[in-house]
């Protein structure tokens, strides 16, 4: 026992026996239990925590997860086509490089003297954000695409002062899902029907839904399903003319090609940035943005941190700060906007690395790209004999609803197939949209070469022959 | 040369590159990185790929993205990182109620390992085995820490892991028809901004109760605050002054027979693992920050964790899914009878997930222990020199000891030199260090907070109080080099007015040129 209490830890200076006691001397007391002593007794826990036996060696430990985290198969060593809110893209090696830099990896909320990079970075994140959506004004990210869309959502209400919002059905579930229970009880959330061949916002419905008391409308462009909505201009005219606003999500990276949908009369626009430059983790490396136009009735509804540029005691120097700190729950707590706390800034760091490396040719060469490779597949899977593609009259961008239904075979007997030969078919839809019944949604980027979409095809064709 | 040791103070400049705004580095037509090009093949049958969208939806011109060369976007962003301090680099006391400790790399490599980060949420269970197993461990780990039965990692911090709490507060008070009446949730002061801000969020009416003379929210106003209206009390122990409430289950105790439940912030639970938990405190739900108390790094404010923990009664409420285990193999559990849905798309910020367990496999129960007990000792040890310094204090529980945490005061100080916190905070930045005030509102006039933590040795403590002390003393001979301070950090004294004004603030720099009417271009060196 004795030898047990002398045990020094690497990662606890203070915990070598010496020191300890020069500092209880210091303090005046003979042993820290007595610091404790405004935790009563009844409240002291009195057992073991049963916690494994400790591998105190740092190899011991390595052995140890690294053992674990061999039993994963990753999407480097099968073939993947799985989307739906998370994707495979392209990390460049140097935004792995930043990310892992001690100063970014460990710094947290110092002030913007001693953290004037930290600032620095994230104003310059913003910044290239608002180039590629054409706005003004972007959050420091916040958790996900689902929590930018919900705080987009409680920001239409409080700008509208109005109590309902309208959401296309075609949005992700898990998203939903977020939204509904981000806004209950305080906001009610109906749901607009889509065309079921086209995958388009049904704009018989939107009139028919939207009243005075909608204070937005919800959509996203591409679309879960992948579908390029092109009546953005409509919807967004026909929100505005009822007194709501138009909110819309959509993938960062598509935004090279794809016109931004501030463009169309997007009042709010939200989404991930998971795709810059950003691994997947497992679904771990999501990061909502949020952007609107540079006016005072939408920056002062943002829960979140803005950082600004200013100047300094010194000519010509930058400096940076909060953009109206007392908007945020920081500042007022409850009577702040909704809240703020602990996101995910080295994403947004992460992404400014990105685009930065992109630039303007590269952002748009990716956009081509990936349309390019996932219309190749589309046309490939769709000459498979009993495939159908749903949802092909409208165009798409990296995802597509592939449906299995008159194969013969489900789509979990489809991916079991595939599994064994290497490949993570699209993600199984079934229950996620009954309507679309035995379908997956199939994600395919530049990091598909021509022969992945072969073996996919291949295998698939065999199968189902 | 090197530090003088007796001293203790560092004669310390931060690296300052004066390094542009990353637009005006841009070099028309420089590359930073290439993509694959297309196939021959899928060219030829698919075209150019673009002519296939709706014209409307066709952007015409580029994203105005910066140009530059990869080794260009390499040297700007490590020149940032640079006039970034971070905790690996400085004695980061400072930041007290952050539990800004070491964040070991061994855990760094398992969450970059391609074993982790090329994993796609959606792959077949079969296949994501390992990473589910670390998932349900740390779930089995954090029951023992907390005494509670389940946990989910989906919120993705403190401040998310609290609007979780509140929702299944909801969910639970709908279930028995009262979701209405109960419409208000209680409570302190000293608890995180967030426990009120996202009680808000979910409709809820605040009521926030105040310390009495002993630093502590009082039993009798609790008293006074509950009734059939009580939905339940989130309250954060030891609160921000590092006191802790000896009547916390007489707290649980009041709210519970008004028909309410109590959610335990446990964002920073640094001084107490092993030691106390929310079970016998009576607390039906709690949380822990896996970036604070369970080692993850902060990074500059997230991917962060706030594992959410319930009692059984309340498990039927939790986000989907529920990681579980059968006894042969992990698998993902959307059957949860009454659950509030998610709060967070798939599964939680897995890569901090598996720092925290790395970190609790390293340690285990008297490592957790050990952790506590010598972030308490460094504590009680910071508390006894900063006391000793003119012009500190730290209100309420006089001559008693704290927890991981202080709550001082610059007041004796402003009053006798006219130097605020503020001006402390800037000029510590001279010296390498970082002075956090407290969250507002400022109920302990000018302060300051400082946690420890474990990770620093008697040394470091030493230096950080040297620190404060030199600062003290320059404020009470020479008032002006404080408040004109910082000189050795990356800027200087900020102009924060145009901040809050809407015709001059500039979140892009987009908007910056519109507002200073610049043109863009190349900044001249």
């Amino acid at each position: 026992m004795g030898e047990k209490k002398n045990k020094v830890y690497p990662y606890i200076p203070n915990s070598v026996p010496e020191v300890k006691a020069k500092m209880l001397e210091e303090i005046g007391v003979n042993d820290i239990d007595v610091l404790y002593e405004d935790i009563p007794e009844n409240l002291r826990f009195k057992g073991e925590m049963d916690l494994p036996e400790p591998l105190t060696s740092e190899y011991a430990l390595k052995r140890h997860v690294e053992q674990i985290l061999s039993k994963n198969q990753t999407c480097r060593e099968y073939i993947s086509f799985l989307g739906g809110g998370c994707w495979q893209h392209y990390v460049p090696a140097i935004c792995d490089v930043i990310n892992q830099r001690s100063e970014f990896l460990t710094a947290y909320a110092g002030e913007p003297y001693e953290d004037h990079g930290r600032f620095q970075s994230l104003f310059e994140y913003a910044s290239m954000m608002g180039e590629l959506l054409d706005m003004d004004v972007v959050n420091v990210p916040t958790y996900d695409w689902a929590q930018a869309a919900s705080t987009s959502i409680r920001m239409a209400a409080r700008i509208s002062d109005r109590p309902e919002i309208l959401i296309s059905n075609t949005v992700s579930p898990g998203r939903l899902s977020v939204i509904r229970n981000y806004c209950k009880p305080v906001l009610e959330i109906n749901l607009v029907e889509c065309h079921s061949e086209t995958g388009q916002l049904n704009l018989d419905d939107l009139t028919s839904k939207i009243s005075a008391k909608t204070g937005g409308i919800y959509f996203e462009n591409p679309s879960y399903l992948g579908c390029i909505e092109d009546q953005g201009k409509d919807i967004s005219d026909i929100a505005h003319k009822h007194g709501a606003l138009s909110i819309v999500g959509v993938d960062p990276i598509s935004l090279g090609i794809l016109v931004p949908p501030g463009n169309y009369g997007a009042d709010i626009v939200c989404g991930d940035i998971q795709p810059l430059g950003i691994h997947m983790h497992y679904g771990g490396g999501l990061a909502g943005f949020i952007a609107t136009r540079d006016e005072e009735r939408f920056v002062m509804e943002y829960p979140s941190r803005l950082f600004g540029i200013t100047s300094t005691a010194v000519e010509g120097e930058y400096g940076f700060g909060d953009v109206t700190y007392e908007r945020t729950s920081f500042g007022s707590r409850e009577k702040g906007k909704e809240f703020i706390g602990t996101a995910t800034a080295l994403w947004g760091i992460t992404a400014g690395v990105y685009l930065a490396l992109l630039g303007p040719q590269g952002i748009q060469e990716l956009g081509k790209l990936i349309l390019q490779k996932s219309q190749y597949a589309m046309k490939k899977i769709s000459e498979i004999k009993g495939i159908k593609i749903p949802l092909s009259r409208s165009a798409h961008f990296k995802e597509f609803v592939v449906d299995f239904n008159t194969t013969g075979k489900t789509v979990k007997e489809v991916n079991k197939a595939l599994l064994e030969q290497g490949i993570f078919g699209g993600k199984d839809i079934s229950t996620e949209f009954p309507q679309l019944s035995n379908s997956a949604l199939y994600c395919v980027t530049e990091i598909h070469i021509k022969e992945d979409i072969h073996k996919l095809v291949q295998t698939l064709s065999e199968f189902l022959d | 040369m090197g530090m003088n040791i007796k001293r203790k103070i560092r004669d310390f400049h931060q690296a300052k590159w004066d390094e542009p705004i990353i637009y005006e580095l841009s070099a028309e037509g420089e590359r930073g990185i290439l993509m694959p090009e297309v196939e021959k093949e899928i060219e030829e049958i698919i075209g150019d790929g673009i002519s296939k969208l709706p014209e409307n939806m066709i952007r015409k011109h580029a994203p105005n993205l910066p140009e530059l060369s990869q080794m260009q976007v390499l040297r700007h962003f490590l020149r940032l990182s640079q006039e970034t301090l971070g905790a690996d680099l400085n004695v980061d006391v400072g930041q007290g109620t952050c539990t800004m400790k070491y964040s070991p790399k061994i855990n760094e490599q398992f969450a970059t390992s391609l074993n982790l980060t090329e994993l796609h949420p959606s792959q077949d269970e079969s296949t994501v085995q390992g990473i589910l197993e670390i998932m349900y461990k740390m779930d089995l780990f954090l029951r023992e820490i907390s005494g509670l039965d389940k946990f989910t990692f989906q919120p993705g911090g403190g401040s998310h892991a609290i609007l979780a709490m509140v929702s299944i507060i909801q969910a639970y008070h709908e279930s028995r028809g009262e979701s209405e009446k109960r419409d208000e949730i209680i409570t302190t002061i000293f608890s995180h901004p967030s426990d009120a801000a996202a009680a808000a969020v979910k409709g809820y009416k605040v009521i926030t109760l105040y310390q009495n003379e002993d630093g502590l929210p009082d039993v009798e106003a609790l008293k006074k605050a509950v009734s059939d209206h009580t939905a339940g009390l989130l309250i954060t122990n030891p609160e921000d002054t590092g006191i802790f409430n000896p009547n916390i289950a007489e707290f649980t105790r009041i709210v519970h027979e008004a028909g309410g439940l109590c959610g335990y912030d446990q964002a920073n639970a640094n001084g107490i693992l092993g030691i106390t938990r929310a079970k016998e405190s009576g607390f039906d739900l709690c949380f822990f920050n896996l970036h604070k108390t369970f080692s993850s790094p902060h990074g500059c404010g997230g991917p962060a964790t706030g594992a959410l923990g319930v009692t059984r009664p309340l498990l039927k409420y939790l986000p989907v899914p529920l990681v579980e285990f059968d006894g042969e193999k992990y698998y993902l559990n959307y059957d949860v009878s009454d659950s509030i849905g998610k709060v967070r798309d798939f599964y939680g910020v897995v890569p901090v997930i598996l720092k925290a367990y790395s970190w609790v496999m390293s340690l285990g129960s008297e490592g957790l222990k050990e952790v506590s007990l010598i972030a308490v000792l460094n504590n009680n040890y910071l508390l006894k020199k900063v006391l000793e310094i003119r012009g500190a204090g730290a209100p309420y529980a006089k001559g008693r000891h704290r927890i991981e945490q202080v709550r001082y005061s610059w007041e004796e100080l402003t009053k006798e030199t006219g130097v605020t916190t503020e001006d402390i905070t800037c000029r510590m930045t001279d010296f390498g260090f970082h002075m956090w005030s407290s969250h507002h509102p400022f109920i302990v006039p000018e302060p300051f907070t400082l946690e420890p933590t474990e990770s620093y040795s008697k040394a470091e403590l030493d230096e950080y109080v040297a620190g404060l002390k030199k600062v003290a003393e320059e404020a009470y001979e020479n008032p002006d080099k404080v408040k004109n301070a910082p000189y050795n950090s990356v800027v200087h004294k900020i102009d924060t007015a145009s901040l809050d004004d809407p015709s001059k603030w500039a979140i892009t720099w987009r908007a910056y040129l519109k507002k200073c009417k610049r043109k863009p271009g190349n900044r001249i060196i």
